[in-house]
C-alpha cells in the first residue's frame, strides 16, 4: 500500500520514522481526477491511528469520540447552513419579482400579498387589490387604470427585468464566473471523482444566491431548484474544510457533498425524503449506507430550519398544496398516459434543441457575447411575457394556480366558465347559460404560454446566470395537463351519455378534475427531461400532498421515461457533462462490446513507447527530463530495462513536490544525485552526490489486468473501484497503460460520437 | 475574502435568531374567512386579528349577511383558515441582502473602474503593463508545487497579507473567466 508515514510495520527501517510525510503529496491538481482507492486507505490508516491511540489517554479517548461524530457535525451544520440560504433567497425573490409591478408604500419591504395581508379591503372577485399596494403607473402617473398606465406598467416591467438580468450578469462575470447554469452537472461530475478547484467556495456560493435572485426576479424563464443544490454542496464543502478529516480526503468529502445535495432539493421544494431520492439517483455516484444515513439526516435538518425561519405563514409549508380529494377513474389513466408520451417527446425535443444551441453558443462567436445574450433573452422574455396574465405571473404562482382545482371559493379567471357551466344547479337563476368566452379565451392564453415557455426555455438553459431547470418544465407539463384537463371536462359535460363518461359520471356531478392533470403533466414533463423516476414521484407528491395521486404519477412518469429513452437515453444533466467532455463514467449504461484490453491500452502500435522509470538507475536530471518531455500524469516504475517487472507506480504531481521539497530540505541534492525507489539505496561509487529516496511517494499496489482482459471487466473495475488508470501486463511483463480517458474516448468511438471530444483526465 | 464570509456568516446567525425572538406582532396573525356566493349575497372575504381559538364564522363574519336561520348555511360553506406571518423576518432578510447587494455593486464599481484608474495615476503606465503579465497561468510543472510549497511561508504584515490574498483570487477569478468565458471548457 502507498504509505504516508506508516509505522506499524515490523519491517520498517530506522530512517523510516525521521521521514515525515511530505507536505503536498496526495494532493490533486485542478481538473484532475481522484484516486478513491487511494483515498479510501488513506482514510482507514488515519482511524487505524485514532484507534490504536484511543486507549492511552483521555485526551486521545476525547479526540477518537470528536473523530467519530464530526461527520455528524458536518452534516448538521450544512443543513443549518442551506436552510438559513434558502430562507433568505425565497423572501428576497418573491419580493424582487414584485417589485416589477410595484411598491407597498406602508412597508416597503413586503411583496404583494404580505402588503395586502391586513387589508379589508381585499374583495372576492379582486383578492389583491388593496390601497397600500402601488403599481408603477399609479406612483408615476396618478392612474391606475386606461392605456396610458398599461403602457406605463409595461415600460416599468420591462426596465426592471432588463435592470436584474445585467447586474446579475455582471455580478457573475466579474466575482465568481463559475456560479453560473445549474450546477448539477458539474456537481455530478465533482461526485464521480473530478476535481474543479473553487466550483464549490466561498465566493461562489455568495454570488450564486445573490444573482440566483437577481435571475429570478428579472422573469427569466429559470427555476432556483437546481441552483440550490449548488449552494447547499458550496455549504457543504466549506463546513468540511473545518475538521481535518473531511478536508484532506477527497473521498470523505464527497459523502459529505451527496447529503449537502439532499439538503439541497428538500429546501428547495420541501420535499425531505425526496431530497435523499434525488442525492441517491441523479447525483451521486457512490451511496452506500452511511452516506443515506447522512443525508437523511442533512435533508431533515434543512428542512427542520425552513421551515422554522418560514415567514410566509402556515399557508406555504407545502409549495403547492393541493387541497382536494376527489377520487380518480380508470379511464382517465388513457389521458394520463398521453400526458406521459407529451412528457417524453417534449423532454427528448429540449434536450436535443438545448443541446444544439449550447455547442452553438460554444463554438461560434455567439458565445462571445455573454452578457448582451443575457441581456437580449430577458428582453424578449418580459416583451412578450407581459400581456398574457399567466406568463406575467411568477412561474411559482402559475403552477400553484393550474394544480388548484376550481371549487367554489376560487375565483382565477380560469374558473370562469366553471362557475358558468354550474350556473344551472346552485347558483344563479338562469339554467340554460352555456360555458362559454371564459373557457375559450383561458385556452388560448393557456396555449401561447405554453408555446413561449417551450420556447424559451430552450435559449434560457445555459446562459451565463444561475438557471434551474425544475421550475420552467413543471409549468410546462402543468400548462399542457390543465388543458387536457379542461378538455376532458368539456367532453364529459357535453357528452355525457357516452358509454364511458355514463358509468362512471353523473350529471352535474364533477367526475374530472383538471388540476389533477396538471399535476400529472408537470410530473411527466420533469421525468422526461432528467429522467428520473422515484425521486420525481416522491418528491411530486410531497410537493402537493395528494397522495391517493400516486398510481397516475406513477404511470405517467413511466412513459414518459420510456418514450424520452425511445429517443436518446440520456437525460439534460447527462447530456450536458457529454457536451462539456467532463471525464464522467456513466455506472448506468451497460459496455457490451467485445474488444480486449490491448485493444484500448496505451502504448498502440504508432505511439512512441510507455514512458517509464527505473527503480534505481535514474538521476535528478534524467527524472527531471522525462517529467518536462511527457505530459503524463504518471509512470509505472519498473525492476529495469531488460526485465521489464513492475514494482510500482509515481504520480507526476508527487514526484516533482517531493524532488522541490529534497531540495529544500536536505543539503546535497544535486542534478545528478541518484534517485531510487527501493528500500535501500544501490551501491554507489564514493564520491557521487547524495541520493534521493522516494519510496514513500511509490504505490506498491497498483492495478493490474492482462492483455487479454475483456474491456467490460476492464470497465466494471474502473466503475466499481474508481480508478484512475490501470496497468496491463503480458506473461507479468509490463506492456501498457489504461487510464479513465481512454476508457471514456474508447466508449465514446464505440457509440460512433466525436472521441476527441473527451477534455479532461 | 475570510472577513467578507465572516460578516455573512455573522448576518446569517443574527437573522436565524432574530426570527425566533422576534416578538409576535398582533398584526402577524390572521383568520381569514373566504364565504362563496349564496342566493343574492355576493362572495366576500372576512380578516380578523383572533387567536386559534377563535378562528370560525361565527366570530369572524361580522357583520352577517343573512338572517338567523339562513346563518348555518351560509357557515357551512364558508371556509375559515388560521394564518401567521413573520414580518420582522421579512424585514431583516431584505435589509441584508440589499446592503449585500449594495456592498457587492460598489465593490464591483471599484474594481473595474476605479482602480485602474488610480493605480494608473499612482504608478504609471509601465507598472500596469508588468502586473498584467503576472496574471498569465502557470504552466510549468514545478510552478505548482511552489504554490503547495510556499504556503507555509507567510509574511507578518497584515496589510501585505490582504494584499497578497487579494491578488491571489484575482488571479483565480481570471482563470475562472478564461476557462467559462473564453475558452468555453466548463459550464457552456
Amino acid at each position: 500500500m502507498s504509505n504516508g508515514g506508516g509505522a506499524a510495520s515490523s519491517t520498517t527501517h530506522l530512517l523510516d520514522f525521521l521521514e515525515e510525510p511530505i507536505p503536498g503529496v496526495g494532493t490533486y491538481d485542478d481538473f484532475h481526477t481522484i484516486d478513491w482507492v487511494r483515498e479510501k486507505c488513506k482514510d482507514r490508516e488515519r482511524h487505524r491511528k485514532i484507534n490504536s491511540k484511543k486507549k492511552e489517554s483521555a485526551w486521545e479517548f476525547t479526540k477518537s469520540l470528536y473523530d467519530a461524530w464530526s461527520g455528524w457535525l458536518v452534516v448538521t451544520l450544512t443543513g443549518l447552513a442551506s436552510g438559513a440560504l434558502a430562507g433568505l433567497i425565497d423572501i428576497a425573490a418573491d419580493w424582487m419579482n414584485d417589485l416589477k409591478e410595484g411598491v407597498c408604500l406602508s412597508a416597503m419591504w413586503f411583496n404583494h400579498e404580505q402588503c395586502c395581508w391586513t387589508s379589508n379591503e381585499t374583495t372576492f372577485a379582486e383578492r389583491d387589490k388593496c390601497p397600500q399596494w402601488k403599481s408603477w403607473a399609479e406612483l408615476i402617473l396618478g392612474q391606475a387604470e386606461g392605456p396610458g398606465s398599461y403602457i406605463m406598467n409595461y415600460f416599468m416591467y420591462i426596465y426592471w427585468a432588463l435592470s436584474f438580468a445585467l447586474l446579475a450578469v455582471c455580478l457573475v462575470k466579474v466575482f465568481a464566473p463559475y456560479a453560473c447554469g445549474s450546477g448539477i452537472p458539474e456537481i455530478k461530475t465533482i461526485l464521480s471523482g473530478f476535481i474543479i478547484r473553487g466550483y464549490l467556495g466561498k465566493w461562489t456560493l455568495m454570488i450564486k444566491t445573490i444573482t440566483l435572485v437577481l435571475a429570478v426576479a428579472s422573469g427569466l424563464s429559470l427555476g432556483k431548484e437546481g441552483p440550490l443544490v449548488h449552494v447547499a454542496c458550496c455549504c457543504g464543502n466549506i463546513f468540511s474544510y473545518l475538521f481535518p478529516k473531511y478536508s484532506k480526503n477527497e473521498a470523505k468529502k464527497r459523502e459529505v457533498l451527496s447529503a449537502a445535495s439532499a439538503a439541497g432539493v428538500s429546501v428547495a421544494f420541501g420535499a425531505p425524503i425526496g431530497g435523499v431520492l434525488f442525492s441517491l439517483e441523479e447525483v451521486s455516484y457512490y451511496f452506500p449506507l452511511k452516506t443515506l444515513w447522512r443525508s437523511f439526516f442533512a435533508a431533515l435538518v434543512a428542512a427542520f430550519v425552513l421551515r422554522s425561519i418560514n415567514p410566509f405563514g402556515n399557508s406555504r409549508l407545502v409549495l403547492f398544496y393541493v387541497e382536494y380529494h376527489t377520487p380518480w377513474y380508470l379511464f382517465e389513466l388513457i389521458p394520463f398516459i398521453l400526458l406521459g408520451v407529451f412528457g417524453g417527446l417534449w423532454g427528448a425535443f429540449f434536450i436535443r434543441a438545448n443541446i444544439a444551441w449550447c455547442r452553438r453558443r460554444k463554438s461560434t462567436r455567439f458565445g462571445k457575447y455573454p452578457v448582451l445574450e443575457v441581456i437580449l433573452v430577458a428582453a424578449i422574455t418580459a416583451v412578450v411575457a407581459f400581456p398574457n396574465p399567466y406568463t406575467r405571473q411568477n412561474t411559482s404562482e402559475l403552477i400553484k394556480e393550474l394544480f388548484t382545482d376550481c371549487g367554489p371559493l376560487e375565483s382565477s379567471q380560469l374558473c370562469q366558465y366553471r362557475s358558468q357551466m354550474n350556473g344551472s344547479t346552485a347558483y344563479t337563476d338562469d339554467p340554460n347559460q352555456p360555458a362559454e368566452p371564459g373557457v375559450y379565451s383561458a385556452m388560448w392564453q393557456l396555449c401561447l404560454a405554453l408555446i413561449f415557455k417551450i420556447i424559451m426555455t430552450i435559449f434560457t438553459f445555459g446562459l451565463k446566470v444561475p438557471s434551474g431547470l425544475f421550475i420552467p418544465s413543471m409549468a410546462i407539463g402543468a400548462i399542457a395537463g390543465r388543458i387536457v384537463g379542461i378538455a376532458m371536462e368539456q367532453l364529459a359535460y357535453y357528452h355525457h351519455d357516452w358509454f364511458l363518461f355514463k358509468e362512471w359520471c353523473e350529471v352535474g356531478a364533477d367526475c374530472i378534475t383538471p388540476g389533477l392533470y396538471a399535476m400529472v403533466g408537470a410530473a411527466a414533463c420533469l421525468g422526461g427531461v432528467t429522467r428520473m423516476t422515484v425521486s420525481l414521484v416522491v418528491i411530486v407528491f410531497e410537493l402537493t400532498g395528494g397522495l391517493e395521486y400516486i398510481v397516475p404519477l406513477m404511470a405517467a412518469v413511466m412513459t414518459s421515461k420510456w418514450v424520452g429513452d425511445a429517443f436518446g437515453r440520456e437525460g439534460i444533466y447527462e447530456a450536458h457533462i457529454r457536451l462539456n467532455g467532463y471525464p464522467f463514467l456513466d455506472a448506468k449504461e451497460e459496455f457490451t462490446h467485445t474488444t480486449l484490453a490491448r485493444d484500448v491500452m496505451r502504448p498502440r502500435s504508432s505511439d512512441p513507447p510507455l514512458a517509464v522509470l527505473t527503480q534505481d538507475d535514474l538521476t535528478v536530471e534524467e527524472l527531471q527530463g522525462v517529467i518536462n518531455e511527457t505530459s503524463y500524469n504518471g509512470f509505472p516504475v519498473i525492476v529495469s530495462k531488460e526485465s521489464q517487472r513492475l514494482v510500482g507506480f509515481a504520480l507526476r504531481r508527487d514526484i516533482t513536490i517531493a524532488i522541490e521539497n529534497a531540495r529544500r530540505k536536505q543539503e546535497g541534492i544535486m542534478l545528478n544525485s541518484r534517485v531510487y525507489f527501493t528500500q535501500h539505496a544501490p551501491t554507489l561509487p564514493a564520491d557521487s552526490p547524495r541520493p534521493l529516496k522516494l519510496r514513500s511517494i511509490l504505490d506498491m499496489s497498483p492495478f493490474t489486468v492482462t492483455d487479454h482482459t475483456p474491456m467490460e471487466i476492464v470497465v466494471d473495475i474502473f466503475r466499481k473501484l474508481g480508478l484512475r488508470q490501470c496497468l496491463v501486463t503480458h506473461n507479468g511483463r509490463l506492456l501498457g497503460i489504461i487510464t479513465k480517458k481512454d476508457i471514456l474516448r474508447h466508449m465514446a468511438q464505440m457509440a460512433n460520437q466525436d472521441p476527441e471530444s473527451i477534455m479532461f483526465n | 475574502m475570510k472577513f467578507l464570509f465572516g460578516v455573512e456568516a455573522f448576518c446569517l446567525a443574527c437573522f436565524v435568531l432574530l426570527s425566533q425572538v422576534s416578538a409576535k406582532n398582533s398584526e402577524d396573525i390572521r383568520c381569514k374567512c373566504i364565504c362563496p356566493p349564496y342566493r343574492e349575497v355576493e362572495g366576500q372575504i372576512y380578516k380578523q386579528n383572533v387567536s386559534l381559538k377563535d378562528c370560525n364564522c361565527l366570530h369572524v363574519v361580522e357583520p352577517m349577511p343573512v338572517d338567523g336561520k339562513d346563518v348555518e348555511a351560509y357557515c357551512l360553506r364558508c371556509e375559515c383558515k388560521y394564518e401567521e406571518r413573520s414580518s420582522g423576518t421579512i424585514k431583516v432578510t431584505i435589509i441584508i441582502y440589499l446592503s449585500i447587494l449594495g456592498l457587492l455593486l460598489l465593490y464591483m464599481v471599484y474594481l473595474t473602474l476605479l482602480e485602474p484608474m488610480l493605480k494608473r495615476r499612482l504608478f504609471g503606465h509601465s507598472q500596469l503593463i508588468h502586473s498584467d503579465d503576472d496574471v498569465v497561468g502557470d504552466q510549468q510543472p514545478f510552478a505548482n508545487a511552489h504554490n503547495v510549497l510556499s504556503r507555509s511561508h507567510s509574511r507578518p504584515n497584515m496589510l501585505n497579507k490582504v494584499e497578497h490574498a487579494q491578488q491571489r483570487w484575482r488571479r483565480q477569478v481570471q482563470e475562472q473567466r478564461k476557462s467559462v468565458f473564453d475558452r468555453h471548457v466548463v459550464l457552456s
